[in-house]
């Protein structure tokens, strides 16, 4: 056995230890996506790296919005913005199972002292289009990890699959650090000059989203935003391949992407407003999907997406 | 003889898919063997979270050689059909057998399929059988095409005898097949060779394995019941866990953990349904209150610490997952006691039941009209069964049911009792979802049964209108078992209730088209759904098909509980020797009937006269008619089946004395139409209790 590793004393140094352990096994550290998601997968870095032949390994940290999670950051456990902590590696390797145990080691889990377990659990993001099978990993009952074998995303078989990985930072912090509520948590070194907790940072807000999530945020204007961005996505994906600037083939599936993540984020803001009733709600969920495959055959055709001219 | 091992050794496979696989392992292989000539003596297979594994005894080390007899051209048949046959069977002349048959000589050709060494035909069957795996689900991994229900990494598959094992060559898209397999992932890693599966169990055992799911459980169960025994408790049991458990570690070691007193409060549902879905945990009860007061958690290993730092854990997310549970117990409270049930059942507005049939409030409204309307025939009071019926529901917008859609209906008990409402109330709120399945319990309390009627009928007459009915084995809304509950409700409460006029009605109010008025097509096509339904359930109770077409052809046929009581008096009265030989009187009467009135295109419906009998024994049929008849009407105007029954069976000696006296088609044109005419009667007589034609043998 190797040695072990001290006990991490803060929320970043978890964090800056799994960016360590993913570097040192070849990831290509992302800095987290610069636009509003539900989750890492969402990271065009994971959704669209995750299509065509070019193998791809990264791993990085995704600031998360669930808007109708927001407690006013009084619920210990719930929030409506948190940090996922993603890898992914296409081919998935043979040895991903070892490799993230590893990683818990890595964050001062010892192996010896506590209970892993792979419990089934399908993955499925239906605005996505997207599915794999795989387990959530209980570390002494608790959900610590989601781990998937991606077969399916935005409608295309993934081929090679990709393996992927998401740690709820928050919650396995608190497990590791011994933190009964979130907004107590050291954010950094409890010994430093000013040493700042998870509620420091966080807990105001917690509570100006969630109130702005529940009651405030103009219904009316985030769906004239959801139809626009819908609209400019599939305005985006009808223009011809061809640029007539430059001359080049320049197929567009990032900027398209985006107004497609765009659309998923106003749809959850609409969903916590409660304005969209269950019927609506899948018929919303259909729209994205669509545009998310859309935003995934465009991909494909693109040099990072496997494409190869003729 | 030589014996097989075989495992099968992956990434976590899921529990709920282990025995199952383990046993399509056994049958695949298995048939394969024998289909190639390789019988064996016995086979077990074995399944823990990363392994399937398949022992075989005394398989014979070759299949057996094959001779196969081919029939070729006549002798002296043209030389290309000679060569032709010769080519197709690759022998050469001199090899054909030259056979004198009735149509002349005729070459034979005997081909013999030398025996293959069992390595060679193990290799086949598992590569085919891993290749073709029956897995409910399963995936691609790396760069790969192969497909497991999880990345598969090694196979082992050795042959073994006295002089030692062999690795059975086979190569599965590069995973070559060995004889060496893992212990335990954390416990015992490393890998070890195996030589035979008494070697392989032993090692396993060592390397902190236990093979065999079975042993697994039953460790588990009385470790469990050990230790709550120790404590003055008991382990409420729950076999579907229990099976989950031991499919979710390879070595269990049971601990048991302490409920926060916080928690101890809530009702011992939602420990129980909160500490099993989320944490797989077995609840552990004091008998003397009946309360849930500990837990079991069962661990896939041994720590230095005797798994103090693992129960730690276990029960540190247990408080967290309970106090959630709390947190909404106590605001659904709250909300039950301060706004009453009825502010939930209002938000239910904004819940869509079916896209066609309105949201849940509107089906609700429905559900409390048709209570108001049954609670007459069921014996309850209206009032409370149609205040069951708005309230039924409520707990379906409470944030606990939200959390556990499982508990709805209890919840709805808990939270009407808070709410002060009538017991009776309650008591439906928890019941009317009854019975969910064929052994499931049916209420018996009148305001319970009604809500439970009122709920179901609505479901199967909304989705009749909108005609969603079910298809072969697609019945995505469970229409079948909304009709059986409501059959079962029906008959085991005694409750009298007519469905064609209850169907209609209930079509109309759902106002799926708000111009059509007339369902008596679509109500009827339930009743016949009903009646299926009705033959499947009776049949379990051994009432025979035929007597219960027999009874379905009578009129009333859509009152079910009418229904039964006729068809169990038939049944009875057609178990006697009387009921038998009355069906065939009856029979032999009615088939003369039938060919005189087809022969003469008449039909004899005109009284019989007893003045041109004959014999005794006709003038016998004719008093016997009547008394039956005197009898049986007013029987069956009280529905007393039994006694038009045994009146109807009392038919039988004169029925068997006139045919065995009288000859039916007399010469005489008067006497026989007057014969006719008496075969009518009994056709009559016999009608007003049931369709005997319908009844076979």
């Amino acid at each position: 056995m190797t040695e072990k590793p001290t006990p991490p004393r803060s929320f970043q140094e978890i964090i800056l230890r799994l960016q360590t352990y993913w570097a040192s096994r070849g990831c290509a550290m992302l800095q987290p996506y610069d636009m509003e998601v539900g989750a890492g997968t969402f990271h065009p870095g994971t959704t669209l790296r995750s299509l065509g032949t070019k193998a791809w390994a990264a791993a990085y940290v995704q600031p998360s919005r669930r808007p109708t999670d927001g407690r006013y950051g009084e619920n210990p456990n719930r929030l409506q913005h948190y940090y996922q902590y993603q890898v992914l590696i296409k081919p998935s390797p043979p040895d991903l199972q070892d490799l993230y145990l590893g990683s818990l080691e890595a964050i001062g889990i010892d192996m010896e002292m506590h209970d892993i377990r792979f419990v089934e659990d399908d993955w499925e993001s239906p605005t996505l289009g997207a599915w794999g099978l795989g387990w959530e990993v209980w570390c002494d009952g608790m959900e610590v990890s989601q781990f998937t074998y991606f077969q399916q995303v935005g409608g295309h078989d993934c081929h090679p699959v990709s393996g992927e990985l998401t740690y709820g930072l928050e919650r396995l912090a608190m497990y590791v650090l011994g933190i009964d509520h979130v907004m107590d948590m050291p954010f950094n070194d409890p010994q430093a000059p000013i040493a700042l907790t998870y509620g420091d940072v966080f807990r105001q807000t917690e509570q100006e989203y969630s109130r702005w999530n529940f009651d405030v945020a103009n219904t009316e204007m985030l769906l004239k935003h959801f139809e626009e961005a819908e609209a400019e996505c599939e305005s985006i994906l009808s223009q011809e391949a061809m640029d007539p600037k430059t001359g080049k083939r320049i197929i567009m599936a990032h900027p398209a992407y985006d107004q497609c993540i765009k659309a998923s984020h106003l749809f959850n803001l609409l969903d916590a407003r409660g304005v969209i009733s269950v019927t609506e709600r899948q018929a919303y969920i259909g729209r994205v999907r669509a545009l998310a495959k859309k935003c995934a055959d465009a991909f494909v055709q693109t040099a990072a997406g496997g494409f190869e001219a003729a | 003889m030589p014996d097989l091992l075989i495992e099968l050794f992956s990434e976590e496979i899921p529990a709920r898919m282990q025995a199952r696989a383990a046993e399509d392992l056994k049958q695949r292989v298995t048939n394969g063997l024998v289909e190639a000539g390789l019988t064996y003596a016995g086979a077990a297979a074995f399944s823990t979270p990363r392994r399937l594994t398949l022992a075989l005894e005394g398989l014979l080390a070759h299949s057996p050689t094959l001779k196969e007899e081919r029939k070729g051209p006549k002798v002296g048949a043209p030389e290309k059909a000679i060569e032709g046959f010769l080519r197709g069977a690759g022998l050469t002349r001199d090899q054909l057998e030259e056979r004198d048959t009735p149509k002349g000589a005729i070459y034979f050709a005997t081909l013999t399929k030398p025996g293959r060494p069992a390595a060679e035909i193990v290799a086949e069957v598992l590569e085919d059988t891993i290749r073709n795996f029956p897995w409910p689900k399963s995936m691609r991994w790396g760069a790969g095409t192969l497909r497991w229900v999880r990345p598969l990494h090694s196979i082992l598959c050795i042959l073994s005898d006295e002089g030692g094992a062999s690795v059975v060559p086979l190569d599965v898209e590069g995973i070559v097949a060995g004889d060496t397999t893992r212990g335990h992932r954390f416990m015992a890693p490393a890998a070890f060779t195996v030589s035979s599966f008494e070697s392989y169990a032993a090692q396993l055992k060592r390397a902190h394995v236990i093979l065999s799911a079975e042993e697994r459980a039953d460790h588990i169960w009385s470790e469990a019941t050990n230790m709550a025994f120790a404590a003055g408790l008991e382990v409420v049991e729950d076999k579907g866990l229990l099976a989950e458990v031991a499919g979710l570690v390879e070595w269990p070691v049971v601990l048991m953990g302490e409920i926060g007193a916080d928690f101890l409060n809530l009702p011992p549902e939602v420990l129980q349904t909160s500490m099993k879905e989320h944490q797989k945990f077995f609840s552990v009860r004091d008998p003397k209150t009946g309360r849930i007061v500990r837990f079991i958690t069962v661990a896939n290993r041994e720590t230095a610490d005797n798994g103090k730092t693992i129960l730690a854990g276990n029960q540190k997310v247990l408080s967290a997952r309970l106090s959630d549970a709390k947190f909404f117990w106590e605001n659904d409270l709250r909300v039950a006691q301060r706004e009453g049930l009825g502010a939930w059942t209002d938000r239910l507005a904004h819940v869509t039941f079916h896209n066609k049939l309105g949201s849940q409030k509107a089906r609700i409204a429905r559900i409390a009209l048709l209570a108001r309307e049954l609670a007459p025939k069921v014996g309850s009071d209206a009032d409370l069964a149609a205040q069951a019926a708005e309230v039924a529901k409520a707990d379906l917008s409470s944030e606990m049911v939200y959390e556990f859609p499982e508990l709805q209906g209890l919840m709805g008990r808990y939270y009407a009792e808070a709410a002060g409402l009538p017991a009776e109330v309650a008591q439906a709120c928890q019941e009317h979802y009854s019975p969910l399945g064929p052994s499931d319990d049916v209420p018996t309390a009148p305001v319970s049964v009604t809500v439970a009627l009122a709920d179901k009928l609505d479901t199967l007459t909304g989705f009749w209108a909108i005609d969603e009915k079910p298809t072969g084995s697609k019945d995505p809304f469970a229409l079948r078992r909304a009709a059986l509950g409501v059959i079962r409700l029906v008959l085991e409460n005694g409750v009298r209730l007519p469905l064609l006029p209850i169907f209609e009605a209930g079509m109309v109010n759902q106002t799926v088209d708000a111009d059509r008025t007339d369902y008596v097509d679509t109500a009827t096509d339930l009743l016949t759904f009903f009646h299926d339904r009705l033959k499947v359930y009776l049949r379990d109770e051994g009432l025979r098909h035929d007597v219960i077409d027999a009874c379905l052809a009578m009129p009333g046929n859509d009152d079910l509980l009418l229904l039964v009581t006729r068809a169990r008096a038939l049944t009875e009265v057609l178990a006697t020797d009387e009921g038998e030989n009355l069906l065939q009187g009856f029979k032999r009467a009615n088939n003369i009937l039938t060919q005189a009135e087809e022969k003469d295109g008449v039909e004899y419906a005109f009284g019989a006269d007893p003045k041109f009998a004959e014999t005794d024994s006709e003038r016998a049929l004719f008093t016997a008619l009547d008394t039956a008849e005197a009898a049986i009407a007013p029987a069956m105007a009280v529905e007393n089946f039994p006694a038009a029954m045994a009146a109807m069976a009392a038919l039988r000696g004169p029925i068997d004395a006139f045919f065995e006296d009288v000859q039916i088609n007399a010469e005489n044109q008067v006497l026989r139409r007057n014969r006719l005419n008496l075969l009518y009667q009994i056709r009559k007589v016999c009608a007003q209790v049931a369709d005997l034609t319908r009844i076979g043998g």
